[in-house]
């Protein structure tokens, strides 16, 4: 603070309205602020989503035909490792990551996060931990030993690389680390006084299971990885059976995190859509309380069934057993979310704009990879499918079907809020389309593939299996071109698209009770808590209906 | 203002308080510092764990050819540590009091005690017959202790840290004091990590 400053520091401030302008320059250093951040983590993600789709295309294309002719035998590994790695760590994990960071401090009336240079610093990790990634692709052996990187296979494909891999990963996984200390004492601590735990969005639910998640299970991959990397640089054996180690336990901590991954990456998607549902359906969401503890039990199940990856890695029958049935156990809570949003939208006035067709492609796709997820949780049923298509069909339907639908109807939902526009609809319904026939026609045949016995991660197979192939290729490119009109639209929109009101959704949530985007410090004055989150509906009378939020805001004021 | 009470220093957290009106919250950084606590507790249990499991399926453990390992010195190590806390402790209860001189006295005898702990652990490395790489054991061994002593000398350079900002008056009072709690609550954590560390390597 400089010296000429005339203001004291010390004296107290009149809570006096001032407020400073929003620099686009802000978006491209170190910022504090909790939206800036966001639309930060939006970017980068969406980035790496490009890259690592771009991948995936080319994979496709070098499966159209079953010989080894697009990427070739030197490339194939390499690609698809980055493909998973950057799917996972530097798409779907940062993009939950980019909506709580944007949605938590709105939805609960708080001006910021908790810790807002912890947050920023979160952020600053995420791009050295791409570029790491993509650099890694330069190494004399890029990372080939795909997202698992199981070792011995992991020891045994070239140093350099791996060795990027893991700093990348480890990078990755502290960023995360220190969002969901942020995330959960915010949640916790920040909400404004009128708002007791069960008023608030069922996001924040999400993100508090979500973050509970990250903070028990991503420090037990750290471990592993820094088990790994010693064994790959300091010729230890942690892992190497040469020298006495035990590869078993590298695939218990990492399963230890990458399956409670799967509910990092879904667990916020479910947040958004039991927001998003109520206002485009004008119904109060259904269960709310079962909804938000269903996100919990998630959250503590998904703790204790990591060996259901491991039923062929010669776990005891006993073993077996206990995962099995706690894995199956976790379709419960999650049946009942599904079920919740469907009984949401029962008899609801639906308005099928492109949020709400993407949260209904949500439950539809998710609810397939939810089904073939109690499939593969039999032993016997796994035992026959592991390593196959089947699983690569399983997987996608729920991180693509699940995760990317949900988070594309989360993008559609809050533009108008994060950016100050309206994005275009026929556009969008455009991009559902394109999306929803590429996603199915490219992933759907795949349990078939799996189901006759093509394995996963090969680049060459049987010409038996090149028909099925060559749909799910086309659906792939389907599926690539997909991204193009949401890329025009959303690029289009942030500078030209229609005007956006506060509130164009006439939703309830706090985080539209201020300006399109938000002002600085997110609320002109601390919000009025008026309603539940979910009151659509609810009172019929039809002078209630001419009423906007704004008028029935400052009628509260009045009485206060 | 985008200031908040998480980049002001102590002494500056209630003006800003004050300044930020009504609507400011309250200081959650201890919170915080505990949430991160768990997180890294959660490292140390994964490999915990993993040394468990290595053991219990191996036939023999340690294996064969391992040397004896010595009780005698890392025994008073961890009795150095663990009275380190308390010790510690009575730094917090100083400050309380506003007795700063006091405060520095305790948290400078905590910072020697750790820093013996490290030059024992560093004399046990030296005078040890096994390297990192002999066996499983071993390498478990140099890893566990190795990452805990890096958290040993994280919670010294906090210590440290404190004594330095403990120079400028009234930085630390009875009623601001945040970076003393924070650097006991890590020093308790080490301490606590290690007694079981040594508890799975030493005796078990
Ligand atoms: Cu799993």
């Amino acid at each position: 603070m400089s010296v000429s400053t005339l203001e004291p520091t010390q004296t107290p401030q009149p809570p006096q309205p001032k407020h400073p302008e929003r620099h686009w320059k802000d978006f491209f250093g170190f910022s504090t602020d909790h939206k800036v951040i966001a639309i930060q983590y939006f970017v980068v993600s969406f980035v790496f989503y490009l890259i690592a789709g771009a991948m995936a295309t080319s994979i496709r294309v070098e499966l159209a035909t079953p010989d080894a002719d697009f990427l070739g035998y030197e490339n194939y590994n390499g690609v698809l490792t980055l493909h998973g790695t950057m799917m996972i760590f530097l798409w779907i994990v940062p993009a939950g990551a980019a909506f709580a960071n944007y949605l938590i401090p709105l939805m609960i009336g708080a001006k910021d996060m908790a810790f807002p240079v912890l947050n920023g610093l979160a952020f600053w990790l995420v791009p050295p931990g791409g570029a790491l990634l993509l650099l890694s692709l330069l190494a004399e052996t890029p990372p080939s030993a795909g997202w698992t990187s199981y070792p011995p296979l992991s020891l045994m494909t070239g140093q350099v690389g791996q060795m990027m891999w893991i700093l990348a990963v480890l990078l990755l996984g502290t960023s995360s680390i220190l969002g969901g200390v942020n995330f959960v004492t915010t949640i916790l601590k920040m909400r404004i006084k009128e708002m007791g735990l069960y008023d608030m969005p069922l996001f924040c639910w999400a993100m508090l299971a979500t973050s509970m998640l990250i903070l028990i299970s991503t420090p037990v991959l750290a471990g592993a990885l820094i088990l790994l990397s010693f064994d790959l640089l300091a010729g230890t054996a942690f892992f190497n059976p040469t020298g006495g180690g035990d590869p078993i336990v590298y695939q218990h901590m990492f399963w230890f995190y990458s399956h409670p991954a799967v509910y990092i990456m879904i667990l916020p998607v479910f947040g958004l859509i039991s927001d998003i549902l109520p206002v485009h359906a004008r119904k109060p969401i259904f269960g709310y309380k079962a909804i938000a503890y269903s996100s919990l039990a998630i959250a503590f199940l998904g703790n204790i069934v990591w060996a259901h990856h491991m039923f062929t890695s010669g776990t005891p029958g006993w073993l077996r057993m206990f995962f099995m049935a706690a894995t199956m156990v976790i379709a419960v809570p999650t049946g009942i979310k599904i079920f919740s949003w469907v009984a949401t939208i029962w008899g609801g006035k639906l308005r099928l704009n492109s949020a709400m067709l993407f949260a209904i492609g949500f439950v539809s796709m998710f609810l397939v990879g939810g089904l073939s997820g109690v499939m593969v949780a039999s032993v016997p049923f796994d035992i026959h499918v592991h390593d196959t298509y089947f699983i690569v069909a399983h997987f996608h339907y729920v991180l693509f079907g699940g995760s990317v639908f949900g988070i594309y109807a989360g993008i559609y939902h809050w533009y108008p809020k994060m950016v100050g526009r309206m994005l275009d609809e026929t556009w969008g319904k455009v991009h559902f389309a394109l999306t929803f026939v590429g996603f199915n026609l490219c992933f759907f045949p795949m349990h078939i593939l799996g189901l006759q016995g093509m394995p996963r991660r090969v680049v060459q197979y049987d010409p038996a299996f090149a028909d099925i192939n060559r749909i799910c290729t086309i659906g792939s490119i389907i599926l690539a071109v997909s991204t193009l009109p949401f890329l025009f639209n959303a690029v289009y929109c942030w500078f030209w698209g229609e005007k956006a009101l506060p509130n164009p959704w006439n939703a309830l949530t706090l985080e539209w009770q201020t300006s399109s985007p938000p002002i600085i410090e997110n609320f002109e004055e601390e919000p009025v808590l008026w309603s539940g989150p979910y009151d659509y509906g609810i009172d019929s009378e039809p002078e209630e209906d001419t009423r906007s939020v704004a008028d029935l805001l400052a009628e509260v004021k009045a009485e206060m | 203002m985008q200031t908040t009470a998480e980049t002001t220093q102590e002494h500056g957290a209630i003006a800003v308080e004050q300044a930020h009106g009504h609507g400011d919250h309250p200081d959650h950084r201890l919170f915080g510092m505990g949430v991160f606590l768990f997180a890294e507790a959660m490292i140390f249990l994964g490999l915990f764990a993993a040394y468990l499991t290595f053991r219990s399926v191996a036939e023999v453990w340690p294996p064969a050819g391992t040397p004896e390992r010595e009780l005698l010195l890392p025994g008073i190590n961890t009795i150095i540590l663990i009275s380190s806390s308390f010790v510690m402790n009575r730094g917090n209860q100083a400050i309380k009091q506003d007795d700063v001189k006091g405060m520095q006295f305790w948290f400078g005898l905590t910072a020697a005690l750790g820093a013996i702990f490290l030059a024992g652990q560093g004399y046990e490395y030296y005078t040890n017959t096994f390297g990192l790489t002999d066996n499983l054991f071993t390498s478990t061994f140099y890893v566990l202790t190795g990452f805990h002593g890096l958290h040993v000398m994280f919670g010294l350079s906090l210590i440290l840290l404190v004594l330095l900002r403990s120079r400028t008056p009234g930085h630390y009072s009875s009623t601001s004091h945040f970076g003393i709690e924070a650097s006991e609550l890590y020093w308790h954590f080490v301490d606590v990590v290690w007694i079981v560390l040594f508890l799975i390597l030493y005796i078990l």
